[in-house]
């Protein structure tokens, strides 16, 4: 069974239709690549797949592990191991970045059914991932996300998802705004979560970063639909030749 | 015991109720309904006061008379009848008091639960009968522990009718020297009609070992709605007081008035430190208390006095914490947290006074309004023509959740001399669907990543209360806020 499998979706946003019948499976442990011109649909989809309030789903199915995801809370989503790695990390101020993490981690330990994380046991796991991203522990510190460079808040995205260690990863636009040693450890990071069960649906305007995460399949969204897929020769083809004429042949 | 005798008699004819049969009912346990002399009498002869207080509380009584209800809050509430309520109720025996649990309001069961609270805490809490305080507390020897050795600093810490029974010449050196008996009307009514409250004397440059708390005297009869704390930190001491707790507490009585003086010495400090969670009403704010209280503080040469209150309870509060800087270099501050829900109304800020050279105050306040609520911070900064050098900052901050709310910010600034700097910043902001939808992508439901939020914003104020207090306020954030998203 897929871990996703999305049939004929259609979503509009504001009454306005952007997603306008995608089509996509990805088997465990895959890697997609979603490539695409500014305001094609990239980051709408990642909202649809983890359930943001004001999109609405105007036509097809989701499933998520066989289950319907469209009909689970976005909190249900998350614990059920759907993780977004969003374009742009949200601040809150006064909250802790480790108080947040905690938080977030003993939630869906607690979903699941698994016994909560107490201070230590958190503290030791979060360590160990700090220190295979490279993170310096005074982030965790302050306020999430609060007066974090671009850099830091993409970073600070991939240690979450490295702590919560989710079924489904959607990174959008995880690489914009790192500079090259940060998108290598990034990168280092991400691949060192690649799993058998675990997929992930990689958003990116770059193939510079598909170097480093070599995708399976590398799939081109224009105007809400997926125009064109193939394997990583296409995005070093997209490279070279830009969205111009790929999507005139396509149409 | 006489002159009890005579008063009540007095009292008595006066009402037909009790006309017959009167004087022999010396264990009778309240006061007939109503306001006047006799029943100022009443009360002081209740608690077998001195003349000298008898007069004190008929004086206030009498300028009471003469004033009238302030009005200028930005709260409304139907016409309160002074006639109509009763004045004293002695503490309730034990047959009105429940016998277990089982017999407790299962949704204020549920409350305590949600705050952790264990189970002996929680009988003690409720008043279920025949629970000694002791048992709150790992051992018997606790709260004794606790008295030996505040008693062996010299500090005296216990209900004010005892300290007037037994210190009368501090508290008649100090009592109404901070909030006089006709500094308002609330405040005259309370002089009147005072019940009990507590006392706190620390000796000069003693620093208190341990947090001063109601708590640890609440089987020290019930405070009731009139309560007055007096506490005077003698020069070079320092106390850190508790008033309150998170735990929801309910009182038959809708009208509240409390008067809290703080005397501070030269090169004393006093923390003093509220979490207030009276019964708030329903959902349209039925039944909730009304909380008008005095607080205000004197600080004398170099002193410090730091008010933090965290108010989440109450269908009305009305309540402003002040200092009166009247010693060279003294300071004041001000932290708040304000919460209201469904219909609550608050109206709460501070004054802090610059009388001397070189006075500081620092005023923070967060303001979170959710439901139908209204909230309003209203604060004034004075600075007088001495006030050489003086110096005050203020930060209001307003977080609405939902859009049937509102935040007001009343800000007053008089400045009388040149030299002296005031500083306010305000803002207003939305808890943003943004900030949820990131929380619940994490897997933090819905009510969760709010409490998660609010207390981000609140951080600053609860981050003063001492430390068990803080980790409970937050999570009477979260209670507060039940009901207001999704
Ligand atoms: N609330 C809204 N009302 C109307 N249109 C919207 C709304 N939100 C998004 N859109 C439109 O939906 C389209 C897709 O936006 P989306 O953010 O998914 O693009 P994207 O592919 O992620 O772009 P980028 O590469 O710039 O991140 C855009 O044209 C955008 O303007
Ligand atoms: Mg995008």
């Amino acid at each position: 069974m897929n871990i996703l499998s999305i049939k004929d979706l259609h979503a509009t946003v504001d009454g306005k239709e952007i997603l306008k019948g995608i089509n996509l499976e990805m088997g465990a442990g895959e890697v997609h690549a979603i490539m695409g011109p500014n305001g094609s649909g990239k980051s709408t989809l990642s909202y649809v797949l983890s359930g943001r309030d004001g999109y609405e789903v105007s036509k097809g199915e989701v499933l998520y592990k066989g289950e319907n995801l469209m009909e689970m809370l976005p909190e249900e989503r998350a614990q059920a191991g759907v993780f977004l790695a969003f374009q742009y990390p949200v601040e809150i101020p006064g909250v802790p970045t480790v108080t947040f993490l905690k938080q977030a981690m003993n939630s869906v330990r607690k979903a699941r059914g698994e016994k909560e994380l107490d201070a230590f046991e958190f503290k030791k796991i979060m360590d160990a991932r700090l220190k295979e991203l490279s993170i310096v522990n005074d982030m965790v510190r302050r306020a999430l996300n609060t007066g974090f460079s671009g850099g830091e808040k993409k970073r600070m995205e991939v240690l979450q998802m490295a702590m919560l260690e989710p079924s489904l990863a959607i990174l959008d636009e995880t690489d914009s705004g790192l500079d090259i040693d940060a998108l290598k450890t990034v990168a280092d990071g991400v691949n060192a979560l690649r799993a058998e069960d675990r997929s992930m649906l990689v958003i990116t305007h770059y193939q510079r970063l598909l170097d480093y995460i070599v995708p399976d399949h590398v799939h081109v969204l224009s105007a809400g639909r997926i125009i064109l897929s193939g394997d990583k020769s296409l995005a070093l083809e997209l490279e070279e030749k830009g969205y111009a004429d790929i999507v005139a042949a396509a149409a | 015991m006489a002159a009890v005798l005579e008063t009540i008699e007095t009292v008595g004819e006066a009402t037909d109720k009790y006309k017959h049969g009167f004087v022999t009912e010396i264990e009778m346990d309240r006061a007939p309904k109503g306001l006047s002399e006799d029943t100022v009498r009443f009360i002081s002869a209740k608690k077998n006061e001195p003349e000298w207080l008898l007069e004190w509380r008929l004086e206030a009584y009498r300028h009471w008379l003469t004033m009238t209800e302030p009005m200028w809050a930005r709260v409304g509430y139907p016409p309160i009848d002074y006639q109509d309520s009763y004045y004293y109720a002695a503490p309730k025996s034990d047959a009105d008091r429940p016998k277990s649990l089982d017999e407790v309001d299962p949704a204020l069961l549920d409350t305590y639960a949600k705050l952790g609270i264990p189970l002996k805490e929680q009988e003690v809490l409720a008043g279920v009968r025949n629970v000694a305080i002791d048992a709150v507390f790992d051992s018997v020897s606790v709260a004794t522990t606790f008295k030996d050795r505040l008693e062996k600093d010299g500090i005296i810490f216990c209900a004010i009718s005892e300290a007037i029974q037994d210190h009368p010449e501090l508290v008649r050196k100090y009592m109404g020297s901070v909030v006089p008996t006709s500094d308002n009307f609330y405040a005259a009514l309370n002089s009147a009609v005072f019940t009990d409250g507590s006392f706190c004397y620390i000796p000069k440059g003693v620093r208190c070992p341990m947090e001063l708390s109601t708590y640890f005297r609440i089987n020290a009869a019930e405070t009731g709605q009139f309560e007055r704390t007096l506490i005077v930190a003698d020069e070079g001491s320092y106390v850190s007081y508790l008033e309150g707790c998170t735990a929801p507490q309910r009182d038959e009585n809708q009208l509240h008035a409390a008067v809290v003086e703080l005397i501070a010495m030269d090169d004393a400090e006093i923390k003093y430190s509220t979490v207030q969670n009276w019964y708030p009403g329903d959902e349209d704010g039925k039944g909730g208390i009304y909380n008008f209280v005095t607080k205000r503080g004197l600080c004398e040469k170099r002193a410090k006095i730091s008010w933090t209150q965290v108010e989440t309870g109450s269908a009305i509060t009305w309540k402003y914490p002040s200092c009166i800087l009247k010693g060279d270099d003294s300071v004041g501050e001000f932290y708040s947290v304000a919460i209201t829900n469904n219909r609550q109304q608050a109206d709460t800020g501070t004054k802090m006074l610059h009388i001397g050279k070189n006075t500081r105050s620092r005023i923070i306040a967060k303001g979170i309004s959710a439901g139908k609520s209204q909230s309003t911070y209203r604060g004034q900064v004075r600075m007088n023509a001495m006030a050489h050098g003086a110096k005050n900052y203020t930060q209001c901050d307003s977080l609405l959740i939902g859009d049937e709310c509102g935040a007001h910010t009343v800000p007053y600034i008089e400045s009388k001399n040149r030299s002296a700097r005031v500083e306010h910043e305000a803002t207003t902001s939305k808890v943003s669907d943004d900030q949820l939808f990131y929380c619940r992508q994490r897997g933090i439901p819905e009510e969760e990543a709010l409490t998660l939020i609010v207390n981000g914003f609140c951080r600053e104020v609860l981050q003063e209360l001492p430390m068990e207090f803080a980790v409970e306020a937050q999570k009477l954030v979260g209670i507060s806020l039940e009901g207001s998203v999704g």
